[in-house]
């Protein structure tokens, strides 16, 4: 009876899903939309607001990667993925890249052939407990309940501490950021763990805050950052370089509020003009207009305009730049130089 | 459909293959063999395609690893070293247990529920119907997650046990139930026990040994022996002589508050009762309207006949009416008892660590091994559905009625 | 004895007493209740307990929804609202309303499109459900329904839905023409006429006429996505349960078997492990450089799993059906079309709708799954989107208890309908 449904949404889908064969880069031009993976809702990070647009740190990336492709920071299919989905909608071509605080493993790299073209996220795992429970070091949580998230590397760090220090613990592995929360508040565990910025996400939407603290120890090392498929190398140094320009425009002074005078004419400094093509050749090589660059910072500013604008201190996540700044800054952001 | 042999010997032409009945079945499953060969063929080219271009194998040595995490219930020796087979059994163990409690109690609910609602107390009646209709027309996702939920909320954290003045305290000082589970005094076997056991193990086989042998009595001479009294009797009175004799060789382990937990005594994980008590409560409705239906496809004369024999209620209910009911009751009983196995894969919701979570969730999602670890769930619960479809088989050929 | 009575005539009453009113524990509330409610001891008891569970639960439920806020921006607006009372966030519901109910990224302007369809569906089920009562001709706008739902869903062009309506009429029309020639000709004909339809619809179909703004298959959520996926998994696994059916029963073994396997293989595994198929291995299995959109994949692997339960629920139909029903038809010379057309499949049908709506309902139900895989309908946006929002972060019940209401209020009207059909269908003399 509804068989037309069936054929009309397939042939919906026939037109709007893409080809994952290896020329990802002209698959999205075709397309007219970059398909990105995103998680299925993570405050500052990722997350649909109230009228259903995404909105996040991880979402900048995917919405500059559109802008210098195909000039549109609005032309993004987001796409909700788990941990357990997000792989394989990446291998299987639903999705062009992955933007989903995903972890950089060899494992994932080499194993699962995926590339990860950098990192736009330098986390690690903690630990938040109540106040009132008094610890002050994750050396005490010997016997503790942790609540963790599933279907992330948590779970193997998590096991990999407790084992180095002999101390015992009972997991408690929850599907969703927002029920692992309600576990810990209603006290079913006396530890949270997940990525430290996760855990600060998770805290500033808490009724009291304050009673909540995060503890020093961070006990594994979280690099996050977007990653596309193995073997589609022209694909993978657009979304790598649309990263680093960025990162490269915080560094050098590029926001969104100069960069339509700086984009005008050429300027002084030589290495800004390349990126954002008054010089040059760049965008050339990789497949794009010469204004790609320009595009994809002017979506949503710079690294450090994203950073503040979606988890930075003002926000109520309230993330502190740490590891994260300018190398200048003493941070580890590094951006290779464009020439 | 009978097929009319012709005794006419024709010589064949190509167009008997579709126009003559003889020989239009051969047609039509080669044709239905080739498209299905087709098909697979089709599908297995696509999957080697699909793999040699990402770069990818289908292997099952990942099983052989360590898997690297740990799980919080678990019925063998595991820990985060042991291989992910390891895990894979704890989670069959653990669906195992969880699929076997769900059915025992579900049928509890469901007898209790489905002879309510043939009671003749209105408000009892009235009650029961809005249990089952509440539970049978609602998502079973949405009611494990409200029952855990509940749970989490309602039951209070091990710290509100601690202090001088605790807002909650254990029952009888050996049970506590916390909204991580339900801590209960672990018996610890010592030396000797085993015969205590091997005592239970005999009694339980007294009271059926003398059961059996009441109900030959009463269909022999007709004289009726107590049963409830002295079966009880025999189940407990060998046992906790024995035990004495033995010199109390079963201790308990009660729980204690210490550090952020419970220690000690037998923890009964928050997931896994949530789980158990949602899926039975659940099944629970369905069971008690297949009690019901099975209890009302008796008919009333089979009652009344009983009756004008003299018989009490609860001797027309024991030995007419249930052993009628359970031939209808039963099968739909069985398919139940499936559909709980298979629902307790909903344990990844709470996260209970059940061959979904543990297999088909942090195993995939650390291995990447997706194709691998999804046929082995698959293969698994086709496995334990065969099973229970061949018990119900010899089931139901056993209470077929013979006269038939 | 006549003197007797004579005799006593002084004592005997001319006028008929009053008729007295039965003793006040014998009349109305008293002697229902005593009746249906304290008949013996362990009823009363039975009484008492019930009434005490009724209680508790009225007391836990009834403040905190009678105390409900339902105006509020966030769960921390509620809280200042009650100050420490007890009293449910109903908020939520009113600020995700439209969440809720089509997702979060379905065009808010479109509303109109998903709500019409809906109401729609009701038109084009009545004739269906209520067949004694309705006139035959409203059986046209079912048919017209599947097409009309999509267009309006997914809008788009109004011409490739159109072309490929009158396909299906054109099939239709040209079985009826080559019927006399045989069953397998006619189902022959009439797909090959399809199949061209399709071809046209595909390459035509870009003519914009009546077009409305166009909506992707991943844009749909929330309960739309429930409806959508029950009633098209629905539909489609009828006919595939039918075939899968007449394909267990029947006498060539190699069709025989490639059933059973089939449909022993589908119920013997959950849904979600099928939904994990969907969502993770069976992107392997296409051809390289193919992706079906997620909803397509769940589509196909929902209507496979609903259409093995289908089909032995009217196995179960096909054997109750008396044996002389397939030799009468075998006598009066009728082939296996014929005879499985006019006479089995009707009568099978009949006694299998009950168990149908069953599965019907049960599939609904577990529509609800595909919250596990990333798909955002109604249970996957509570868990998803609203409870990670800032806003709505800690509120529960409320939603849980919406979802659960919502469930059960279309889960219950079907199954009342069911029952309904049941007592209506049973025309044996039982």
């Amino acid at each position: 009876m509804k068989k037309s449904v069936f054929l009309g949404a397939l042939t919906v889908a026939g037109l709007t899903a893409g080809a994952a064969a290896a020329a990802t880069l002209d698959d999205v031009k075709a397309r007219g939309t970059l398909n990105c993976g995103v998680t299925t809702g993570l405050v500052g990070f990722a997350a649909p607001d109230n009228n259903g647009n995404w909105d996040g740190f991880d979402v900048g990336v995917c919405r500059a990667v559109a802008a210098a492709v195909l000039g549109d920071p609005q032309a993004v299919e987001f796409v909700p993925t788990t941990g357990k989905t997000r792989f394989t909608a990446l291998a299987s071509g639903e999705i062009d890249m992955l933007a989903r605080n995903t972890t950089w493993t060899f494992s994932r790299d080499v194993d699962l052939k995926f590339e990860f073209v950098g990192v736009n996220y330098y986390d690690g795992q903690g630990f938040m407990v109540p106040k009132e429970l008094g610890v002050s070091s994750a050396k005490d949580l010997d016997g503790a309940t942790v609540c963790i998230q599933t279907g992330t590397t948590t779970e193997l760090n998590l096991a990999d501490y407790f084992r180095k220090n002999s101390m015992n613990y009972e997991p408690v592995p929850i599907e969703t950021n927002a029920e692992a929360q309600q576990q810990y508040l209603a006290g079913a565990c006396d530890v949270y763990t997940t990525d430290a910025s996760g855990l600060a996400a998770t805290r500033a939407a808490f009724e009291n805050p304050s009673e909540h603290v995060l503890l020093p120890e961070i006990v594994s090392k979280e690099p996050l950052g977007p990653l596309v498929r193995h073997g589609d190398n022209e694909w993978g140094d657009v979304v790598r370089w649309t990263l680093n320009a960025l990162i490269a425009a915080e560094e050098l002074g590029v926001t969104s509020a100069n960069i339509a005078d700086m984009a005008s004419a050429a300027g002084d400094s030589p290495e800004i003009n390349r990126l954002l093509g008054t010089e040059g050749n760049l965008g050339e090589m990789l497949g794009l207009e010469a204004d790609w660059a320009v595009k994809a910072i002017s979506a949503g500013g710079n690294y450090g305009e994203l950073f503040e604008k979606n988890i930075g201190e003002t926000t109520p996540i309230g993330l502190a730049r740490g590891l994260n700044a300018q190398w200048t800054d003493g941070g580890l952001l590094y951006s290779p130089p464009f020439r | 459909m009978t097929i009319m042999t012709d005794p006419q010997q024709e010589s064949f032409r190509p167009s008997m293959l579709l126009n003559d009945t003889r020989y239009r079945s051969y047609t039509f499953q080669f044709i239905a063999l080739m498209v299905l060969i087709g098909i697979i063929a089709y599908l297995g080219y696509n999957l080697v395609l699909n793999l040699r271009a990402a770069g990818l194998n289908i292997s099952y040595e990942f099983l052989g690893e360590p898997a690297g995490y740990d799980i919080n219930q678990t019925l063998v020796e595991y820990t985060s070293r042991s291989s992910h087979l390891t895990a894979a059994i704890v989670g069959i163990l653990n669906t195992l247990l969880v699929a076997f409690l769900a059915c025992a109690t579900a049928t509890i609910f469901g007898v209790i529920a489905g002879v309510l609602r043939l009671s003749n107390n209105w408000l009892i009646r009235k009650l029961m119907s809005g249990y089952v209709e509440a539970f049978r027309n609602v998502p079973v996702l949405i009611w494990i997650i409200i029952i855990f939920t509940i749970m989490t909320a309602v039951l209070p954290a091990p710290s509100a046990f601690r202090g001088d003045d605790p807002d909650a305290s254990m029952i009888l000082g050996s049970v506590a139930f916390t909204n991580r589970g339900v801590y209960v005094p672990m018996p610890i076997w010592g030396e000797g026990s085993m015969v205590v056991v091997v005592t239970f193990i005999l009694s339980v086989i007294g009271v059926f040994a003398y059961r059996r042998y009441a109900k030959k009595l009463l269909y022999a001479t007709g004289r009726l022996l107590p049963t409830g009294w002295p079966s009880l009797a025999i189940l407990f009175v060998p046992s906790i002589l024995m035990f004495f004799v033995m010199g109390q060789p079963i201790s308990l382990d009660f729980p204690e508050l210490g550090g952020f937990n419970f220690r000690g005594g037998l923890q009964i994980g928050a997931p896994l009762i949530a789980l158990w008590f949602a899926l039975s409560i659940y099944t629970g409705a369905f069971i008690a309207e297949n009690v019901r239906a099975g209890i009302l496809a008796v008919s009333k004369g089979q009652t009344e006949a009983a009756a004008s024999l003299g018989l009490r209620p609860r001797r027309i209910m024991n030995l007419v009416i249930l052993p009628q009911a359970l031939r209808v009751i039963i099968p739909p009983l069985i398919s139940q008892y499936l559909n709980i196995t298979k629902n307790s894969s909903l344990a990844i919701a709470v996260g209970y660590a059940d061959i979904t979570a543990t297999l088909g969730g942090i195993t995939l999602n650390q291995t990447g091994r997706a194709i691998e670890c999804v046929l082995l769930l698959m293969l698994f619960y086709l496995l334990i559905s065969l099973g229970i479809s061949a018990v119900m088989n010899v089931y139901n050929n056993a209470v077929r009625l013979k006269e038939r | 004895m006549s003197d007797t009575h004579a005799e006593s005539v002084a004592y005997v009453r001319d006028t008929m007493l009053p008729e007295s009113p039965p003793p006040a524990a014998e009349t109305g509330v008293t002697k229902w209740m005593k009746k249906n409610l304290f008949a013996t001891i362990p009823n009363s008891v039975l009484t008492l307990a019930a009434i005490l569970v009724i209680y508790f639960l009225l007391a836990a439920t009834l403040p905190w929804i009678l105390n409900g806020i339902w105006n509020a921006t966030s769960i921390r607006e509620c809280r200042e609202i009650l100050d420490g009372a007890t009293g449910g966030c109903f908020a939520v519901l009113s600020d995700r309303w439209n969440q809720l109910l089509f997702g979060f990224k379905y065009p808010s302007t479109e509303y109109w499109r998903p709500a019409l369809a809906f109401l729609l569906l009701f038109v084009a089920a009545a004739p269906v459900m209520f067949f004694k009562y309705l006139p035959r001709q409203m059986l046209l706008f079912t048919g017209v329904y599947p097409f009309l739902a999509f267009w309006l869903i997914w809008g788009g062009s109004i011409v490739p839905p159109l072309l490929l309506l009158l396909g299906f009429v054109a099939a239709y029309v040209a079985f009826k023409a080559l019927e006399k020639r045989g069953f397998g000709v006619a189902v022959l004909g009439g797909l090959g006429v399809l199949v061209v339809a399709i071809i046209l619809a595909g390459s035509i179909g870009k003519i914009e006429v009546l077009r409305l703004e166009q909506v992707q298959s991943r844009d749909m959520g929330g309960f739309l996505l429930n409806m959508i996926l029950g009633t098209v998994c629905v539909s489609l696994s009828i006919p595939i349960g039918i075939a899968l059916a007449l394909g267990r029963q029947s006498d060539m073994p190699i069709i025989k078997w490639i059933c059973v396997v089939f449909i022993e293989f589908i119920r013997g595994v959950p849904l979600i492990t099928l939904l994990f198929v969907a969502n993770v291995v069976l992107a392997y299995f296409l051809p390289p450089g193919t992706t079906f959109d997620l909803i397509v994949r769940v589509i196909i692997m929902i209507t496979a799993f609903a259409s093995a339960y289908i089909a032995e629920v009217i196995r179960g139909g096909l054997a109750a059906l008396p044996r002389g029903q397939y030799e009468a038809a075998d006598s009066l010379g009728l082939d296996y079309a014929q005879a499985m057309r006019l006479i089995i499949l009707p009568q099978a049908l009949k006694i299998s709708i009950p168990g149908i709506v069953n599965v019907a309902v049960g599939l609904f139900k577990d529509t609800t799954l595909v919250s596990v895989i990333s798909m955002f309908d109604l249970v996957g946006m509570i868990r998803g989107p609203i409870l990670a929002s800032t806003d709505w972060n800690g509120v529960y019940w409320e939603l849980f208890g919406f979802a659960a209401l919502l469930f059960f209020v279309v889960c219950y009207g079907v199954s009342q309908y069911s029952q309904w059909l049941e007592r209506e269908l049973n025309t044996d003399h039982r």
